[in-house]
């Protein structure tokens, strides 16, 4: 199907004005910083930081978008992914010390596999057990997810101890790669390509696919998806595993940029999941992806300008962009 | 009058500590177009909604070819052969035209034929294919809703007060798409307040007030009968646009 004369067209316009946010906080942090080695290295560090948090946030977001529904206990499936992939890590310790990429990737894909499969099976626990009764009813999610929440970590206590335990990259991913005198972390880099891939399949499946299709259009209008025929709570248990399962993805990921993890990891992931998909717009996965952006590389850039302030520079960062943009930088039109 | 493909009875909605529908019963024949008149707040609204399961009927039962939709959620009535277009249109605005037709057609690709026949009436939608539909106008807007009702055959298609705010040029355009949508024997319920349409397109009549219907028959002879009208509906359907 072609479109006739598109001289008279309207065009659709994207809006790269946030995208060139990104941008400017990157060359204005260049120009503070003045050496160019440091500034590559935390700008790889903050892209990291923030794809990794981008694949922890975007099936919140979606979560929200779809069904208005607020889950305080997300970072329980961000804590779950990070212990299994402990306890496998532990299971395959011989194949993640080995000096072989490919005897690593025996253990880290096994970890990463089981830390998704687990998130997402708990998912659908979560959703059916405590999600489902309080449909629509925002004061109910918030106090019953943030004591699900609490419940977890209590469980993680007993599963696996309430000390921090460490989590080892594999040999192959410690170290960085040296480029004249730029040092680029090797795992930060890892991190970087496992989040930019996920991203792009999640706006290939958003844009190319019916399934996509009809998450967008439910995150618009849900009621109207439904009088099309679509059972838009089966789209929603299906958006909620996935998220999920990401968040497992994401603490297992988060876990090893760590090297350690203790039962709070989701409980403190949550402030900035909460940051980025309010700064992205509630509900839009490229607004998750430009927020997680900004919130990584903001913290690492004050984080070395400025210590005393990195602490409160993302709800800094927050309240400018809120108050900029009220509704987030790509508010979603909802019905 | 043909038989009735659509028949409520007793049927009553809640909304909160709200009555709406105090006992609605009307019958809607087959392969016609029932005009569903009122007075604002006479319940036309909430009256679709509930057939289309959007507000849940507190008692009564609305049959569709002996099936009580009053008992099924609204994606199992939209199975049915059912297709909506509500008063606020419901366009999804980030998905282009093309994207909202493709997830209107339930029963897989769209048939080109089908869409050559909706240009017809809308050549609009053609022209804007790729556009997101969040920037058509609302006459544009408004007929790619009702093209979402008309991409693939319904048994019964409801539509809210569908020539609201839209320009004579563009009501014209969407009272010839409806007259074809009729010859295809599909069903329409509609509520409308521009007496041009209503009169163009009704068969049949409902009038409604205050939730409950207080006349039913054919529209023919409503729009011959000014006293009729004045009493129904508070004045004559001529001055009511």
């Amino acid at each position: 199907m072609s479109a006739a004369d598109d001289t008279a067209l309207p065009q659709a316009r994207i809006d790269l004005i946030p995208i060139a946010l990104v941008g400017a906080i990157a060359l204005a942090a260049f120009a503070m910083i003045g050496s160019a080695s440091t500034w590559v290295t935390l700008t790889v560090a903050g892209l990291a930081m923030g794809l990794l948090i981008f694949i922890m946030a975007s099936g919140l977001t979606l979560v929200f978008g779809l069904m208005d529904v607020m889950n305080f206990a997300h970072g329980l499936f961000i804590a779950i992914g990070a212990y299994v992939a402990v306890s496998m890590m532990r299971l395959f310790s011989g194949a993640a010390g080995a000096e072989s990429f490919l005897a690593n990737l025996g253990a880290i894909a096994p970890a990463l596999v089981a830390a998704i499969i687990v998130a997402g099976l708990l998912g659908l626990f979560f959703e059916r057990v405590i999600i489902r009764p309080v449909y629509g009813q925002h004061l109910k999610q918030i106090l019953i997810t943030t004591g699900g929440m609490i419940v977890a970590e209590q469980l993680i206590h007993v599963l696996w101890g309430p000390d921090l335990l460490p989590l080892p990259r594999p040999t192959a991913l410690r170290g960085s790669f040296l480029v004249g005198d730029i040092a680029v972390e090797k795992f930060r880099l890892i991190a970087v390509v496992i989040g930019l891939a996920i991203f792009v399949a999640l706006i290939v499946l958003l844009n190319r696919t019916k399934i996509g299709l009809l998450i967008r259009a439910g995150v618009e209008n849900k009621e109207m998806v439904e009088a099309m025929g679509y059972r838009i709570r089966r789209l929603f248990v299906a958006v909620f595993v996935a998220g999920a399962a990401l968040a497992g993805l994401g603490g297992a990921l988060w876990g090893m940029y760590q090297e350690s993890v203790t039962a709070s990891i989701g409980a403190q992931m949550m402030v900035l999941i909460f940051i980025v998909i309010i700064i992205g717009g509630l509900g839009s996965v490229g607004g998750c992806f430009v927020g997680a952006l900004l919130v990584g590389l903001v913290a690492n850039y004050v984080g070395y300008l400025s210590p005393k302030i990195a602490l409160g520079s993302n709800i800094l960062l927050m309240v400018m962009i809120l108050l900029w943009r009220p509704q987030g930088l790509y508010p979603m039109s909802k019905q | 009058m043909a038989e009735a493909l659509l028949t409520l009875t007793g049927v009553n909605t809640h909304i909160g500590h709200y009555h709406i529908l105090q006992g609605v019963d009307f019958a809607v024949p087959r392969g016609e177009l029932t005009m569903l008149l009122g007075r604002n707040g006479a319940g036309k609204t909430t009256t679709l909604r509930t057939i289309m399961g959007l507000w849940q009927a507190s008692s009564g039962s609305i049959l569709f070819e002996s099936v009580d939709l009053a008992r099924r959620e609204t994606p199992a009535i939209a199975d049915l052969g059912i297709a909506y277009v509500p008063e606020s249109m419901g366009i999804f605005a980030g998905l282009t035209v093309q994207e909202n037709l493709v997830l209107a057609a339930r029963r897989g690709a769209l048939e080109d034929a089908r869409l050559e026949w909706i240009f017809r009436f809308f050549p609009a939608l053609k022209k804007f294919w790729f556009l997101p539909a969040g920037l058509l106008s609302g006459g544009q807007k408004q007929m790619l809703s009702i093209s979402r009702a008309m991409v693939e055959p319904r048994k019964l298609v409801l539509v809210d007060e569908p020539t609201k705010g839209l320009a004579p040029s563009i009501i014209n355009n969407l009272i010839e798409a409806f007259g074809e949508l009729k010859k295809t024997d599909t069903t329409i319920l509609m509520v409308e307040q521009n007496f041009h349409a209503a009169r163009s397109l009704g068969d049949s009549v409902v009038v409604m007030d205050s939730g409950r219907i207080v006349h039913s028959g054919r529209m023919a002879e409503l729009a011959a009968n000014d006293a009729l009208q004045t009493r129904l509906l508070g004045l004559s359907l001529e001055t009511h646009q």
